[in-house]
This record gives C-alpha cells, structure tokens and sequence, in this order.
C-alpha cells in the first residue's frame, strides 16, 4: 500500500503545482513509483509543469463518472518511466468530483504506486476538502509572508478536523514546505523569518526552497525543476526535502546563510 | 446649540435578576415581628446580605405606621431592598422605593430548629451560606488553536497549553488562560462576568474582551505587546499588568 500525500496551502500561488512535480519527479528518480494527482478540476496546470498538456485524453472526472478506466486517464512521464499524471478536467468543475468517487480512484491508486501525490487546489472549498480527505501526510506550502502564513494555519486546522485520519482520531503527520524564499528580501527584513513561521505554525519544517528563475524556466519548458536542472539550488532544496519525507534526518539549510546553524531549525516537533 | 459630551463612550444599562426574600408581614406588627425575631434566633444572620422585599398588599396602614415597622426591621438587620403593593400615598423619599412586576418562585427554606442551632453557634459571628458554591467547569486544549477556529465554553474557564493564532477566536463564561502566544480574539466572562481576566505568555492580540467592553489592537498600547500580561477589568476600564 503506498503512502498519500496532499500538497496544500489554503492561498493560491505558493507553488503547490510546481512542489507537486517536482517532488513527485525527485522521488520517482529514486526509484519509486510514484503518481500526481491534479484535483485543480477546472484550472488544471499541474500537466503543464509535467509537460503533458499535449498528451491529455480522459481525466480524473472522466474516471470518477465512469467514463473511463483509471489505467486510461494514467499519463506515464516519458523521461522517468515510474512518474504517472492522472490529469484534472479543464471543462467541468469541481461539483463532478464526489467522496465516493474520489475514495475510490484513491483507494486504486494506493494499490498500485508506492506514494500518491495529490496536487490541491487553493482555498478551503469543496475541492481542497476533498483533496485532503484521504491524505495520510499534508505537506503545507507557505510563503514567508503574512496572508499565506495564515491561510496555512487555516489548513492546518482543516487537516486535524476534516481529514479521514483525523475524523477516525489518528493524528494527520504534516509537514511544512516553506517556498520563493527570497535570502536578499528575508535579509533586509522584507519577509517573515523562518524562526517566525514556525513558531506560528508549530509542525516540522520539510525544507525552504529558495525564489528562483529556475523554477519558472523549468514550468515553462514543462519540466520538474528536479527534473530539467538537477543542480539547481531549488532542485536541490527539494531532492533533500524528499529525503526527509522519507524520514531521514537532514538539517534544514536556509538559503543565503552560512552553514553550520541549521542546527536550531532541526528536529522541530509539532507543538 | 448641542452640548458637547466630553465622554464619548455611552452608558450601559445592564439587566441583573436577584431572588428576592419577599416578607409578608400581618397585623398587629407586634405579634409578627415576634414571630419573625424567634425564627432568626433559630438562624444568625438569615436576613444578612439577602435583598428583601416587603409585601404589604392589602394591610390598612398609614405612612407613620410603615415608617415605624421598616425601622423595626432595620434594628432586626433586616434591610428591606423595595416595597411590594404600596399605594403612592404611603411611600417617601425616607422610605424604600416601591417595587412592581415581581413573579413568585419557590419558597426559601426556613431554617431548620433544632440541628442547625449548634453549628448557628459555634458559627455565629458569620452568615450562614444557604449553599455552598459549586466548582466552576473549565476545559483544558492542548493543542494550538489554528486560524478560523472559534472554541466557545459559556460554562467556565478556557486553558490553552499553545499558540492562539491570529484569526482564532476563543469566548469563555470565565477566564482566559494562554499559554502560548495569543494572536487571535480572546473575549471572557461573555455571560456578565466582570470578574474574568485574560492571561496569556505573549500579548499579539487582535481583539479582547471582557463582559462585553471589548479593545482592538489597535487600543492597545504598544508597551505590552509581546509581553506575557494579565488584564482585567476595572469598573469599564482595562488594568493590564505584566506578568512577571
């Protein structure tokens, strides 16, 4: 049974899409097998930064009414042979995608890959909800400034009150993903400092990942930044930040500081 | 020309409900306040502290004559609050106010005799509680309270081990106890307690409230922001003080 995971944020704009592929790229270079899930029914962008725009036949709203098969929505990367997309629908919105439907296109994925990426919508509607539901761990996509900051914390309460998990009194395991961390911005005290994040929001750091030009080339040439610049600061951010979902322990560099006292961001336990 | 008031903030009027200990005396005065001084000799301090109400309807009796009888009662320590079926005639500006629109409710219970009369005694230079106070209901989170969330408790206190984020809100009956940053609305004692108080390890508060006088940030000083505080309330004016 694979592991599922929910790439969240409340506020849109973050880089759920962009975390969602590149962290689903990384852990399918490891090996995994791995498939991203785009529940942005209606604004799907998730195929654009994967490159498979062009590839699209049915879609998870096909698969949910029962219009087409799971296999046949499935989209295989065609530069790592263990990354799959399971595509949203442009044209119909998000009243197609029911609980029943949505488990059970889950529950299949969960059988047949060893970690489902569900890439949510922004907001805390329907969509969201229901991209969360089945989720075993969140990873909370935050900027470092005040407005996503506190939708985060918003989702984060979503997570302990609507989630599967929670409803059957287990606690949901979440993980804070801290992107566009701009070091010149955060040193002229232009951006929350990380140390402030965290206390507002109280779970485990999973990594920063630096603002980038990169990431942006990246999404337009329809590539994973892990996938089309492995040396890059952000494809690096988030190769480590996939070694630490996998529960390994790593210290968390922040961008444009020396090294050596990271140690303080480490080993942060949900309050 | 309109006056200009000098306060800004209008008065509050605010309901209060009492049980009232309603007397219904009976002529002659004399037989019944003997009747009544054997009844508080059972009881010290039965009368002390209870608001009472004297019932005179239907008794023929003149202004001097009901001046005579309050005053009695008031050498017994029986102080009467309001008087109950008076006709405007007998009452004066000496005399305790009239009172209408009274709804009965369950008879007080007289002092027991013989049982009560030794711990009467031994407990006679204090008034003897009719009950004993109930302990106050509290809850106790343990976990931050996240942005959106409302954690309303009407019965009591609120203790929460954690952050309060901003855009939470917490409304206790009682008080509010954070240990932990308090970002969010804290609104205490919402049932008419004055008493409640807001205490919290750091004060980034957007809005707090007691009994309904309420301050936003904005209200607040500077000086204790970040600071663990305790605030209360005044009469209508916040006290905040630093916690040590």
């Amino acid at each position: 049974m694979g592991k599922v995971i929910v790439v969240t944020s409340g506020k849109g704009g973050v880089g759920k899409t962009t975390s969602s592929a590149a962290l689903g790229a990384a852990l399918a270079q490891g090996g995994d097998k791995v498939v991203v899930v785009d529940f942005d029914v209606g604004l799907r962008n998730l195929d654009l930064v994967m490159g498979a725009e062009r590839r699209v036949v049915y879609d998870l709203v096909n698969v949910i009414q029962g219009e087409a098969k799971l296999t046949q929505a499935l989209i295989r990367d065609k530069r790592v042979e263990t990354l799959y997309l399971l595509p949203a629908s442009q044209t119909r919105d998000k009243d197609n995608l029911t609980s029943e439907g949505v488990a059970a296109v889950i529950g299949a994925l969960k059988a047949n890959f060893d970690w489902v990426i569900c890439d949510s919508p922004a907001g805390i509607e329907r969509g969201a909800t229901l991209a969360m539901r089945h989720a075993d761990i969140a990873i909370v996509v935050t900027n470092p400034e005040v407005s996503s900051v506190r939708d985060s914390d918003r989702i984060i309460g979503l997570l302990d009150s609507k989630t599967l998990k929670a409803e059957n009194g287990e606690r949901m395991e979440k993980h804070l993903l801290l992107t566009r961390y701009d070091p010149l911005r955060a040193e002229r005290g232009d951006m929350l400092k990380v140390d402030d994040v965290l206390e507002i929001l109280s779970i485990p750091l999973l990594g920063i990942i630096p603002e980038s030009m990169d990431v942006l080339r990246a999404s337009n040439i329809g590539s994973p930044v892990t996938l089309a610049d492995q040396g890059s600061a952000p494809a690096l951010a988030y190769f480590d930040a996939v070694r630490r979902l996998k529960g390994e322990q790593l210290p968390v560099t922040v961008p444009g500081e020396k090294r050596g006292f990271f140690g303080k961001f480490f080993g942060r336990k949900a309050a | 020309m309109t006056d200009v008031l000098t306060q800004p903030r209008p008065i509050r009027l605010k309901g209060r409900s009492y049980l009232a200990l309603t007397l219904t005396p009976e002529l002659p005065f004399e037989d019944w306040l003997a009747r009544l001084d054997d009844l508080a000799s059972r009881s010290a301090g039965f009368f002390l502290r209870r608001p009472v109400v004297l019932d005179i309807t239907g008794l023929d009796i003149d202004r001097a004559q009901l001046r005579t009888f309050v005053s009695q009662l008031g050498q017994r320590q029986v102080r009467i609050m309001g008087i109950e079926g008076a006709s405007p005639s007998l009452l004066g500006s000496d005399l305790p106010p009239a009172m209408a629109d009274g709804r009965p409710t369950s008879d007080f219970e007289p002092p027991a005799a013989a049982a009560e009369t030794a711990k009467a005694e031994v407990a006679a230079a204090e008034p003897v509680m009719p009950d004993l106070p109930k302990s106050v209901p509290s809850i106790i989170v343990t976990q931050p309270v996240r942005s959106g969330q409302s954690l309303v408790f009407l019965e009591g206190d609120v203790t929460i081990v954690g952050s309060v984020a901003s855009g939470a809100e917490i409304v206790a009956g009682g008080s509010i106890h954070v240990y932990g940053t308090l970002r969010g609305r804290a609104m205490a004692g919402t049932m008419g307690n004055a008493a409640a108080r807001i205490f919290c390890r750091k004060l980034e508060a957007e809005l707090i409230a007691i009994d309904g006088f309420y301050k936003t940030a904005e209200d607040m000083g500077p000086e204790f922001r970040g600071k663990p505080v305790q605030i209360w309330l005044d009469g209508e004016t916040f006290k905040v003080e630093a916690l040590a």
